[in-house]
C-alpha cells in the first residue's frame, strides 16, 4: 500500500516530466551554446563565441523591430486595456438586460485565431476600396481614400486588429474581477457621501488591482511575441522599409528563411531576457501599492 | 429616478455602439464571401442592386466555397486542423490533469521541485524554443511529421498550474482517504472520482487547446512542409499568397476556417468562461 503510494506520482508525472525534459530543458541548454555558433540550416555549424549578441546590438534591424515591437506593446497598453476596463464597467451595472448577449458578441473576437484575423483585416485596411478608408472619407471628406494603412501605419493598424480581437477577452477577466469587489464596501462609500468618481478611485481600483496586474502582464507579454497578425497581413514580408518587422519575426526570418538559427537563438535569449525584465519591474509596482 | 433612467438609456446606447463595431468585421467576412471578386471591390458589404433593401440578391453567389472545396482542397487542410487539434486538445487535457492532480493532492518527496519547475517553465517564452526546438526535430528525424508538431506541445506547464489550482480546492482530501481505505487503485481514484470534479476546469482547457493547434501557425509553418499535412492556418495563408487580391475567396475561406471553433465554443461557453477566468480570481 505505501509502497505504490510513493510510486504513483511519478507516474501521474510522467508525461509532463518526459516531454518537458526533452522538449524544454535540453533545447533550453542547446540554446545557449546555439547562440554562440553560425549556423547554415539545421546541418552546418560554425563557432562564433559571443559575437551574435555583439552583432545583434549594432543591428539596425534587430532594432528597427524592438522598436516596432514596443510601439505595439504599448498600443495595446494603453488603448486595449481601458477599452476592455470601460467595457466591463458598462456590463456590470446590476440593473442591466441582456448582459450574456453583450459579453458574448464582445467576447466573440477572441475565438478568431491570430492568423485568422490578419486575413479578416487585410481587406478592410486596403486602399480606396478598404472599408476602413471608405468609411474614414465619408465621415471626413478630407480623409484620402488613397491611405494606405499597410505601408505607412502598419502598426497602427495591427494595433486596431489587435484593439478588435482582445478588448472583449480581457473585459471578461475584468468583469470577474468587478464581480468580486465587495458590495458592502462600495455602498458604505456611498452613504458616507462619496461621488461616483470617489467610489471608482478608492474603492473599486484597488479592488480590481490584483487581476488588472494580471492581464496587464499576460498583454504586454503576448505583445511581444507579436508575430502572425504582422506577418500574415503583410503577404509573409515584414513590410516597406521594415515597418511591420517585429523581434519574433526577425527571429523567423533569421532562423527559418536566412537559415541561420544560432543568431536566432541569441535573438531569443534577448526577448527572453526583456519579457523577464518587464514581468519582474510589473511585480515590484503592483507590490507597492498592495502596501497602501 | 429621471436622471437613472437617462444613464441607463446612454449605457445601453454606448453597448449598441461597441457591439455593432465589434460585430462589423464579422458582416464585412460573412458578406465577402458571398461575392464575387468583382462585386468584392465595388461594394463594402452586400452587392448593390435593385432587389429588397437595395440589395443584388441576385449576384449572391456559393462560387468562392465552390472552388476552395472542389478546386482549391481546403477540405483537405481543414480535415487536418480538426484532427491536429482534437488529438491536441484530448491528450493535453489527460496529461496535464494528470501533473494537476500529483502536485495538488498527492504527498511525495520532490513535490516542492516538481512545483518550482511548473512555475518556472511558465516564464519560458515560447519563440526562444522555436531555433533549438527546430535543430531537435531535425535530429530526431521528426520534421514534417506530425508527431514532431504535437509532442513537444503535449504538457503546457500552464495546463499544470491550472489543474492544479482546480484540484488543489475542488477535490476535497477525505473523499480520496475514503476512497483509499475502501481499497481503490490511484488510477481508478483519478478516473472516476477526481476528474468529475474539475468537469469546468477540463471543458475549458479542452476548448483552449483545441484553439491554441487550430490558430497555430508559426508551428506547422516551420515543422511541415508537404502541403497535404498543413492545416487551415497555413493552407489558407499559402492561398492568400496565390490569390492575395481575390479578397472574396479569402474571406470565404476564413469563415470555413474560423466556424468549427465557433461552434465548438458555444456548447462549451460556460464552462470556458468559468474555467479562464476560476484560476485568476482564486489566485
Amino acid at each position: 500500500m505505501k509502497k505504490r503510494l510513493n510510486f504513483a506520482p511519478w507516474i501521474f508525472l510522467a508525461p509532463f516530466l518526459g516531454i518537458f525534459a526533452v522538449f524544454t530543458v535540453w533545447p533550453l541548454i542547446h540554446s545557449l551554446f546555439l547562440a554562440m555558433q553560425q549556423t547554415y540550416g539545421p546541418g552546418r555549424v560554425e563557432w562564433v563565441g559571443l559575437h551574435n549578441f555583439k552583432f545583434l546590438l549594432t543591428d539596425p534591424l534587430f532594432w528597427k523591430a524592438t522598436a516596432n515591437t514596443v510601439k505595439f506593446a504599448l498600443g495595446s497598453l494603453f488603448i486595449q486595456l481601458p477599452v476592455a476596463l470601460g467595457l466591463a464597467l458598462l456590463l456590470n451595472r446590476p440593473s442591466l438586460k441582456g448582459r450574456a448577449i453583450f459579453r458574448l458578441i464582445f467576447f466573440a473576437p477572441s475565438l478568431v485565431g491570430l492568423p485568422f484575423v490578419a486575413m479578416l483585416f487585410a481587406p478592410i485596411f486596403e486602399q480606396r476600396t478598404g472599408l476602413l478608408n471608405v468609411t474614414l472619407h465619408k465621415f471626413i471628406s478630407a480623409w484620402d481614400p488613397n491611405f494606405a494603412w499597410t505601408q505607412n501605419y502598419i502598426m497602427t493598424a495591427l494595433i486596431i486588429a489587435a484593439l478588435w480581437m482582445y478588448a472583449g477577452f480581457n473585459m471578461v477577466y475584468f468583469l470577474a474581477a468587478l464581480q468580486n469587489v465587495s458590495k458592502d464596501l462600495i455602498e458604505a462609500a456611498e452613504i458616507d457621501g462619496a461621488s461616483p468618481w470617489q467610489r471608482f478611485y478608492h474603492v473599486t481600483i484597488p479592488g480590481i488591482l490584483p487581476i488588472a496586474g494580471f492581464v496587464t502582464l499576460l498583454s504586454v507579454i503576448s505583445s511581444f511575441q507579436l508575430f502572425e497578425l504582422s506577418y500574415i497581413m503583410l503577404n509573409d514580408t515584414s513590410g516597406p522599409d521594415n515597418g511591420g518587422l517585429t523581434i519574433v519575426m526577425y527571429l523567423y526570418q533569421t532562423g527559418f528563411q536566412t537559415g541561420d538559427l544560432g543568431y536566432a537563438s541569441s535573438i531569443g535569449w534577448v526577448l527572453a531576457i526583456m519579457l523577464i525584465t518587464i514581468a519582474m519591474i510589473q511585480r515590484r509596482i503592483l507590490k507597492r501599492h498592495e502596501e497602501y | 429616478m429621471n436622471s437613472k433612467r437617462t444613464a441607463q438609456s446612454i449605457v445601453y446606447l454606448m453597448l449598441v455602439v461597441f457591439a455593432t463595431i465589434t460585430l462589423i468585421p464579422f458582416a464585412h467576412m460573412l458578406a465577402g464571401a458571398v461575392k464575387t471578386k468583382l462585386d468584392f471591390a465595388a461594394t463594402l458589404f452586400l452587392p448593390a442592386g435593385d432587389g429588397f433593401l437595395g440589395i443584388g440578391w441576385d449576384r449572391i453567389t456559393l462560387e468562392n466555397f465552390y472552388r476552395l472545396f472542389f478546386e482549391l482542397e481546403i477540405s483537405r487542410a481543414l480535415l487536418n486542423s480538426l484532427f491536429l487539434s482534437s488529438v491536441h486538445a484530448i491528450l493535453t487535457v489527460l496529461f496535464c490533469s494528470m501533473g494537476g492532480y500529483a502536485l495538488a493532492k498527492l504527498n511525495f518527496k520532490g513535490r516542492n521541485f516538481v512545483t518550482t519547475l511548473v512555475l518556472t517553465a511558465l516564464i519560458i517564452p515560447g519563440p526562444l524554443l522555436l531555433a533549438p526546438g527546430f535543430q531537435l526535430l531535425y535530429q530526431l528525424d521528426l520534421l514534417n511529421t506530425y508527431t514532431g508538431l504535437l509532442l513537444p506541445g503535449l504538457t503546457p506547464a500552464f495546463g499544470v498550474f491550472l489543474f492544479r489550482q482546480a484540484m488543489i480546492n475542488g477535490v476535497p482530501n477525505e473523499l480520496l482517504e475514503a476512497a483509499r481505505i475502501d481499497g481503490a487503485g490511484e488510477a481508478r481514484i483519478f478516473f472516476e472520482l477526481v476528474l468529475p470534479l474539475v468537469r469546468p476546469m477540463m471543458g475549458a482547457f479542452l476548448m483552449i487547446s483545441f484553439m491554441g493547434t487550430w490558430n497555430n501557425f508559426i508551428g506547422p509553418q516551420i515543422i511541415l512542409q508537404s502541403p497535404d499535412l498543413q492545416p487551415l492556418s497555413v493552407a489558407l495563408n499559402n492561398l492568400k499568397g496565390i490569390y492575395g487580391t481575390d479578397y472574396a475567396l479569402i474571406m470565404a475561406g476564413t469563415l470555413v476556417s474560423i466556424a468549427p471553433v465557433m461552434c465548438i465554443f458555444l456548447l462549451l461557453q460556460r464552462e470556458f468562461i468559468a474555467g479562464l477566468t476560476g484560476g485568476a480570481v482564486k489566485g
